[in-house]
């Protein structure tokens, strides 16, 4: 496979790569970095591609994984780093200061979501996944994928409903 | 779209058993300025979802070096072994002709020696002819 022949294939999902990696890791660059990891892993195996009947499900697959591995290693790398009273402060401030922008209110109540409920939340609403597909990316059930999602959407609900009746935005 | 319906299928959305085209249609829905006021409080997820779908990954992936430094290491190794043949047929040959050069200078040497071993030959056979004169003159004086 060429050069420009990979490209084609790639750029039609790349930037669902990369928002299902931003939505994990939160950081921009972060995400950037996890995005072009995975495309030059995919350029590496670019001869077996032709192989995989849907290159999207396993780059998505892929950077699931990545992402979450990056997770692990950096939750137990700041272990000894992150003071809980310093962050906690910190963490308060910053939300004040977000919740007048109903984005960055919603970015927010996405990243408190467990892993798992983010990744679905991310494939079905944003990137408009049918059930199987996510079934298959998640290695789950369809009940435990409904589940999960339905468990999701409504925690968002909640959030948003004691924001609307903070009366802040 | 009627209010009733956008209703029924907000309740099938937060029991995720909606599809694909009743969920676009709920965002089509809460993408417009008027919304009922109960329903107010859905808006920003929605739009939230629609605008997440906007970012883009805008890095450059550099794909190429890979393939390059291959191409390139063949070639500086083609190079290499040409270059080594060449001059290393060189080598040889200088050192085969230095080789017959210290052969023939050497023949030389050892025919010049013959030469000199010969002629000091010939001086000792004079020489015998002195010894005997010196046996003549002894016996004389024995006799005597």
């Amino acid at each position: 496979m060429k050069q420009t022949e990979f490209l084609n294939v790639v750029l039609p999902f790349q930037d669902k790569l990369y928002r299902l990696a931003k939505r994990l890791l939160v950081s921009r660059e972060e995400a950037e970095d996890a995005t072009q990891e995975i495309l030059l892993k995919l350029w590496s195996k670019n001869e077996s591609m032709e192989k995989y009947k849907n290159v999207e499900a396993f780059a998505m697959t892929m950077t699931k994984n990545f992402c979450l591995d990056r997770l692990k290693s950096k939750q137990a790398g700041n272990l000894k780093l992150v003071h809980s009273n310093y962050t906690d402060g910190n963490s308060s401030l910053q939300k004040q200061l977000e919740a007048e922008d109903s984005v960055s209110w919603m970015e927010r109540i996405m990243e408190d979501l467990p892993e798992q409920q983010k990744m679905i939340l991310q494939l079905r609403d944003v990137e408009q996944y049918e059930f199987d597909e996510i079934c298959e990316l998640m290695d789950m059930k369809p009940t435990a994928v409904r589940v999960a999602l339905s468990r999701a959407r409504k925690t968002v609900r909640e959030e948003l409903i004691k924001k609307h009746n903070y009366g802040i935005g | 779209m009627e209010l009733g319906n956008i209703e029924k299928i907000l309740e099938k959305y937060f029991e995720a058993t909606a599809t694909v085209d009743e969920e676009r249609t709920l965002r089509a829905y809460f993408s417009q300025d008027e919304v009922a006021p109960h329903l107010e409080q859905y808006k920003p997820m929605f739009n939230y979802f629609s605008i997440a779908k906007e970012e883009k990954y805008t890095k450059q992936v550099p794909l190429k070096p890979r393939v390059n430094y291959y191409k390139w290491l063949s070639v500086a190794a083609a190079v290499v072994l040409t270059f080594g043949i060449y001059f290393g047929n060189q080598y040889q040959e200088t050192k085969r002709l230095e080789q017959e050069q210290a052969e023939y200078a050497y023949e030389e040497t050892v025919k010049a020696f013959e030469l000199l071993a010969e002629n000091f030959n010939r001086g000792t056979e004079k020489v015998a002819y002195l010894n005997e004169f010196e046996e003549a003159k002894q016996k004389i004086y024995n006799n005597n």
